[in-house]
């Protein structure tokens, strides 16, 4: 079916994704999403992890690309890899957990082949005997775990790339890299520890549904008021009572007490390849103790000028197109891993900031636990959303997502599109990735 | 026997309260610096400053509290109900003022037409007060923690 598919979709891809609307089957059919799979997942630059994940020699962490099971794994030199995993031998997965150490080399649990940690070769049992008269051995490529085309690493994140074409990592990312500057200028060391944790959580729904739910600022107020109420009546019985409510209250009534009104304040800046960035304080600059004491340990490592322009970097979201969301003034990131269709896994994790004081990350780890845990307090109410919109999409009451919020107002900055004054709610986002899509798609 | 009957009521009674969601009822049986912890990690030895799937105070308590009862949890609309079943319990030690104990339990979820299990040990640091025990700590290890989890847990386990 998608042999005889491919073709004709190709032809008729303009007719799935107009300016301000798009086709239901770009989230439902099954045949679109294994294409999306080989022309976007499988060839663009894929998160996979970050590097202090894998500290010593022989570390590695399992990570989809796409639909291939991959390895990142520290090889010799303290260099990152990220290959397939599998045995050439026989296609055995060459590691069955989802993190571990593999030693000084990989060894199949099979037939024992062993591999150095970038891919190559190291042993067949018997080889010399077994092997004579053959072109097998050491030197041939058959014989060695493939790599992924492309590996790159930006200040510590991981990303790997498929395909041997197409932009390096830092020309991928463009502006969006601020994700990444972001969180680690923010610790006085300039870099940033992953904190070994990440929650999983399944969604029954598209993978575009949930990029797309990202920077959508008309959503909060109305997907959340029920949290966003409830933390708001907490908070000021706590105020009330001790003076003073911790920032994480704060966080989470936010969702009531930012009306939906006022969410058009926001801005969104759009980007070539579908990234995207919600601009917007996140309330993290009072002026208690915890956070003047961290304020001077940026100014020790920076000076003041630097810390000032380093905290006065105005980030809600950064969507790095097709898997990743970061928050990166929390320190947070959640990963996008397409199961099927209609399955979508997130993985989602935080970073310790460091050098900096222990305070500054206890907001980190409460919003970790509050919002992103499979406990969550407010995503429970999303991913509700996002089931329902699945299930509608998968019917025939109508053809069209609608994208049309604020459209023809956005202005085009060079390469950016920024939404206009007053548009912060515009859909702006959604028409910049179903573009991205769309070229991604049309590429044979 | 008369003690390991005292707390089993009392461990019988809480799933009760959860299975029946009285939800304020069953943050009452919290002493007021008490905990409710679920870890992300089984080596996690202490509630404050880790990840966690749960590490809630009273006052987060009433937040998810009214939180799901909310009209607008849109989450919560469904048909949603839960079975809990609590057994093998064990006591660890006790005093005249303190009771720790140890038990597994099995919760069954019904949401719309999906059914979840999810089984684990609870361990119950109880505090002896003039009203019966109070909840000091209780640890949530559930043998699921470290899955991927299919949707996400709304209220306690």
């Amino acid at each position: 079916m998608l042999q005889e598919r491919v073709p004709d979709l190709s032809r008729r891809l303009s007719e799935f994704v107009e300016p301000d609307r798009v086709r239901r089957e770009v989230y439902t059919d099954p045949a679109i999403f294994e294409l999306e799979m080989q022309r976007i997942h499988e060839r663009v630059w894929i998160y996979c992890g970050h590097e202090s994940q894998v500290p010593k020699t022989g570390d590695y962490y399992a990570v989809q690309i796409g639909r291939q099971p991959m390895v990142m794994v520290r090889g010799a030199h303290g260099k990152v890899n990220v290959l397939y995993n599998r045995c050439p031998h026989r296609g055995n997965l060459m590691v069955g957990d989802r993190y571990g150490s593999s030693g000084e080399f990989f060894r199949c649990s099979y037939h024992a082949w062993t591999f150095h940690h970038d891919g190559r070769l190291r042993s067949i049992p018997m080889m010399e005997s077994g092997y004579a008269g053959t072109p097998y051995g050491k030197d041939h490529p058959d014989c060695s775990m493939k790599r992924a085309a492309r590996v790159e690493n930006y200040r510590g994140f991981v990303f790997a790339s498929l395909s041997p074409e197409g932009p390096s990592l830092k020309d991928f990312l463009g502006e969006a890299r601020v994700a990444f500057d972001d969180m680690c200028d923010r610790a006085p060391q300039g870099e940033v520890e992953v904190v070994p944790n990440c929650f999983r959580v399944i969604q029954k729904s598209n993978w575009k549904i949930f990029l797309e739910n990202q920077l959508d600022a008309l959503h909060p107020s109305v997907t959340h008021q029920s949290t966003g109420r409830a933390a708001h009546e907490v908070e000021k019985e706590i105020e009330k009572k001790t003076g003073h409510a911790p920032l994480s209250y704060h966080m989470l009534s936010a969702f009531a007490t930012v009306t939906i009104d006022k969410w058009d304040n926001f801005q969104t800046l759009n980007y070539p390849h579908g990234h995207c960035i919600l601009t917007g304080y996140m309330g993290l600059r009072p002026k208690d103790p915890d956070t003047l004491a961290y304020e001077k340990t940026l100014i020790d490592a920076y000076g003041q000028k630097r810390m000032e322009e380093i905290l006065g970097v105005n980030i809600h979201h950064v969507l790095i197109y097709p898997g990743l969301s970061v928050q990166s003034p929390l320190q947070q990131l959640r990963a996008v891993r397409p199961l099927g269709v209609d399955r979508t896994l997130t993985e989602i994790w935080h970073f310790r900031l460091k050098g900096a004081p222990e305070a500054i990350y206890r907001r980190s780890l409460a919003y970790y636990n509050l919002v992103n845990s499979p406990a969550t307090l407010v995503n429970a109410d999303d991913l509700e959303n996002f089931w329902k919109c699945h299930q509608g999409l998968s019917s025939e009451g109508g053809d069209w997502v609608s994208f049309a919020r604020h459209f023809g107002r956005d202005i085009q900055n060079g390469e950016r599109v920024e939404t206009a004054a007053n548009c912060g709610t515009s859909e702006a986002p959604m028409r910049n990735q179903m573009k991205a899509w769309a070229r991604y798609m049309a590429a044979q | 026997m008369e003690l390991q009957q005292e707390v089993e009521q009392f461990l019988y009674r809480q799933s009760e309260l959860l299975d029946t969601k009285q939800w304020q009822a069953w943050i009452d049986l919290f002493a007021d610096d008490g905990v409710y912890w679920m870890p992300a990690d089984p080596a996690h030895e202490h509630w404050d400053g880790v990840p966690s799937i749960f590490a809630e105070d009273k006052n987060l308590m009433a937040v998810r509290m009214k939180r799901v009862l909310h009209p607008d949890a849109w989450s919560q609309r469904p048909l949603w109900g839960t079975n809990h079943v609590v057994s093998n319990t064990i006591i660890e030690s006790y005093d005249s003022s303190e009771v720790i104990v140890r038990s597994r339990f099995h919760m069954m979820e019904l949401r719309r037409d999906d059914v979840r299990h999810f089984a684990g040990a609870y361990r119950h640091h109880l505090r002896k007060t003039a009203e019966g025990y109070r909840i000091k700590l209780q640890r949530v290890d559930m043998t699921n923690a470290q899955a991927a989890y299919d949707y996400v847990l709304q209220v306690w386990v």
